[in-house]
């Protein structure tokens, strides 16, 4: 008995000790964020010569992991020694996937990084910025004149409300390096063979697939297993349709917008109406994106809508016979309208010991020498595109495509930044449209549904 | 009769055990009663997560879909299993080494690489289409990890693959056991192949069957990486399971009481599940 009594003891002494432990905190009572208000409250003097700060080390943290990324940043952080001999960059670089993951651990640990690349989107950025963990940059912006070197379609992509509620505008909250933008690649020979020649207007070339599907070619690659694709396909089209400005909204999650309108029920019963027909091929949504662009670079279809970020490797594969155009305005001689943005922007956090340097970091990064090195690198530069000289001949179809849209047209925010779910709202419900599963009203009705939920919820 | 001595001994694993195990345990328990985004301090909620989880018909599609899972997991691995052992220690066939670890092969492979491997098998136009292609069968031709009712039964078909193997090594083990005099015996009865397999072989392997059963129910429940990998829970989301939607709440959308009280729910289903298996086992021993 006594055995019995003593380990009922026991168990009782090890809950209880357990129930003291986790009583000690709520979670998130000991993070950073808390106190991140004093820093970012008072403005201090903005400095921009950092030569006389004294010793600094600078932690920072980018996921430009692949080739010409690696390259450019390596030679922009040597660079910036070489000028402030007195500033260490402590560089750590990781995958996208991996930031994001780390991020947010990071921010609110004791060791967070003095400058970050930062997701552009609600559920990080705007998270972040909402708890104080991100630093205002308005004061450098005037110093450095950032609002002159970047357009506001540039600028609009990383500025958020202090409170994190309205993104789009408010405070500048980060830089980018690069731009992107979805588009059409084509496959010149192809196009040649067909008699057919790069649409000028949305109609020409709404009206160019079904004459394509008719002489057994794919008129659209889509490989879509992974569900975010399709937007890429959707983006451009809902540009077609509906009013920038709407699109904007939806994007950025900001109130006053609706996905119920008719414009909106076009655009997704335009896309199902292409899948219906069959020009995105056979088993769209069981095909993996990399194998169907690769396949694309090997002769298949003719049309593949996708982001500028494939252009250096379909030139490496398809060389002269690949081009790209922006997705055609429905007027003839207007700004093209398509879904791109930038690059992730480098933020300064709000633990950094020294912002002017960290600023002065940012400023370097993006500033007309550094886009020189960018666009050297086979990187897009994210201003003044077209007056960089593009590494080939596709990325400098790609660079004018980028150029007219962010200086006559309208560059869309990606439509999975409006809210926290919108990704997957989207990327399964695009999927069931596409498959037929869904109507074009429950899909509109479903991103809607979302949408509303979320700008309520935020007020 | 001695007292506290032996806790004494058994402290330092207690320790390591608690720290590493029961304490981030408890820890997600009180973190699922917040409603935390991981960065600012957290609200206490009470159960509004657990009612969330409850309430939610997509993640109660998830918890359906990880239930279709246990019988690709776990059902057929062991029914299938249950025949292959038999077959390979009755048949005395040579080289038995070499077949039990072919078997096994799968168990050894990281889950990433099989589903990458089984996400080329299963592409529009990967081997599997292309061998029913090959020998005429153009109509049984799939999307298969496109398709809205194909795709949840063609990744569970993966998780048979990759758990026969263990199932069938672990009932081969058992086998082993039983002494040669009982089939012996039966067959002087009268006892054909099918009748001794169900009448010695199945009983004796009871134990085998226990372990087997709880090791790939928890493997069928706790599927994260096949899933992310191959389907990222499409088409639609005819494939979600509630592990993905743990990681996705705690790092893409930044609900980390949700995701806690998702694990919570989940570990105690996984827990219950297992307790009814060995119940059941012990019972009717």
């Amino acid at each position: 008995m006594t055995t019995t009594r003593s380990r009922r003891a026991a168990g009782l002494g090890v809950l209880a000790g357990a129930a003291l432990a986790l009583a000690a905190c709520t979670p998130g009572s000991n993070t950073a964020g808390d106190d991140g208000g004093e820093t970012s409250g008072e403005p201090t003097d903005v400095r921009t010569d950092i030569s006389d700060v004294g010793d600094v080390t600078l932690t920072v943290w980018d996921q430009e992991v692949r080739g010409g990324q690696n390259e450019q940043i390596e030679r922009l952080n040597e660079a910036f020694m070489e000028a402030y001999p007195n500033v260490e960059i402590q560089r750590e670089t990781q995958s996208t996937d991996d930031l994001n993951a780390t991020l947010r651990l990071a921010l609110t640990g004791e060791d967070a990084p003095d400058v970050t690349q930062v997701n552009n989107s609600r559920s990080q950025m705007g998270q972040y910025v909402g708890a104080g963990q991100l630093l205002p940059l308005d004061d450098y912006a005037e110093a450095y004149g950032w609002h002159d070197r970047f357009g506001d379609s540039v600028l609009q992509n990383s500025s958020y409300s202090p409170d994190g509620v309205t993104f789009g505008e408010g405070s500048v909250y980060g830089l980018p390096q690069v731009g992107e933008v979805v588009g059409v690649y084509y496959n010149r020979d192809k196009l040649d063979e067909l008699g057919l020649e790069v649409p000028q207007t949305w109609s020409e070339f709404v009206d160019q697939l079904p004459a394509i599907a008719d002489r057994g070619e794919t008129p659209l690659m889509l490989g879509n297993l992974d569900q975010w694709p399709a937007l890429h396909v959707f983006g451009p089209v809902q540009g077609a349709y509906v009013d920038p400005a709407e699109i904007r909204d939806l994007g950025f999650g900001n109130a006053g917008a609706t996905w119920t309108d008719d414009a909106n029920l076009q655009a997704a019963a335009t896309v199902q109406e292409w899948a219906e027909e069959g020009y995105f091929g056979d088993g769209f949504n069981g095909a993996d994106y990399d194998a169907v662009w690769q396949s694309f670079t090997e002769g298949e279809g003719v049309y593949l809508m996708a982001g500028s970020w494939l252009a250096a490797d379909i030139h490496a594969a398809m060389g002269e016979t690949a081009g790209f155009f922006a997705p055609p305005p429905t007027e003839e001689g207007a700004g093209p309208v398509t879904t791109g943005g930038t690059g992730l922007p480098f933020a300064v956090t709000s633990q950094a010991e020294h912002p002017d340097v960290a600023a002065a970091y940012i400023d370097f990064l993006t500033d007309a020498d550094a886009m020189e090195v960018i666009a050297e690198t086979g990187n897009m530069p994210v201003v003044e595109t077209s007056e960089h000289e593009a590494p080939d001949s596709l990325n400098a179809e790609v660079y004018e495509a980028y150029d007219r849209t962010i200086t006559d047209g309208a560059l869309l925010p990606y439509l999975d930044w409006a809210t926290p779910t919108m990704g997957e709202t989207l990327g399964q419900g695009l999927q069931s449209l596409l498959a037929g599963e869904m109507s074009p009203e429950e899909f509109t009705q479903a991103a809607e549904a979302d949408y509303s939920e979320f700008v309520d919820s935020n007020q | 009769m001695y007292g506290a001595t032996p806790y004494w001994f058994l402290l330092p694993a207690f320790v390591v055990y608690a720290a590493f195990l029961l304490y981030p345990l408890g820890r997600a328990v009180q973190i699922s009663l917040y409603e935390w985004d991981g960065l600012s301090l957290a609200t206490f909620v009470g159960l509004a997560n657990y009612a969330d989880v409850l309430t939610d018909a997509a993640l109660r599609a998830a918890f359906g879909h990880a239930l279709v899972l246990i019988v690709f997991f776990a059902v057929l691995p062991l029914g299938i299993g249950l025949v292959l052992a038999a077959l390979l220690m009755r048949a005395r066939v040579r080289g038995l080494a070499f077949f039990r670890t072919v078997v096994f092969l799968p168990q050894v492979i990281a889950m990433v690489v099989v589903a990458v491997a089984w996400r080329q098998i299963y592409a529009p136009d990967g081997l599997l289409n292309t061998a029913l292609r090959a020998v005429g069968l153009d109509a049984l031709t799939r999307t298969w990890l496109g398709d809205f009712t194909l795709t949840l039964p063609a990744v569970g078909l993966i998780g048979t693959w990759v758990c026969t193997g263990l199932v069938t090594v672990l009932l081969m083990a058992g086998m082993a056991r039983i002494p040669q005099d009982l089939y012996e015996a039966a067959t002087l009865d009268g006892a054909g192949p099918v009748r001794t397999f169900l009448a010695i072989t199945v009983p004796s392997v009871r134990p085998e069957i226990v372990v087997s059963l709880v090791l790939t129910i928890i493997a069928a429940l706790k599927t994260f990486d096949l899933v992310f990998v191959t389907t990222r829970g499409g088409p639609g989301s005819t494939t979600t399971v509630p592990s993905y939607e743990v990681y996705r709440r705690a790092f893409e959308l930044g609900e980390v009481g949700s995701a806690a009280a998702v694990a919570v729910v989940l570990t105690a289903l996984i827990f219950l599940l297992n307790l009814a298996v060995n119940r059941i086992g012990e019972r009717e021993r």
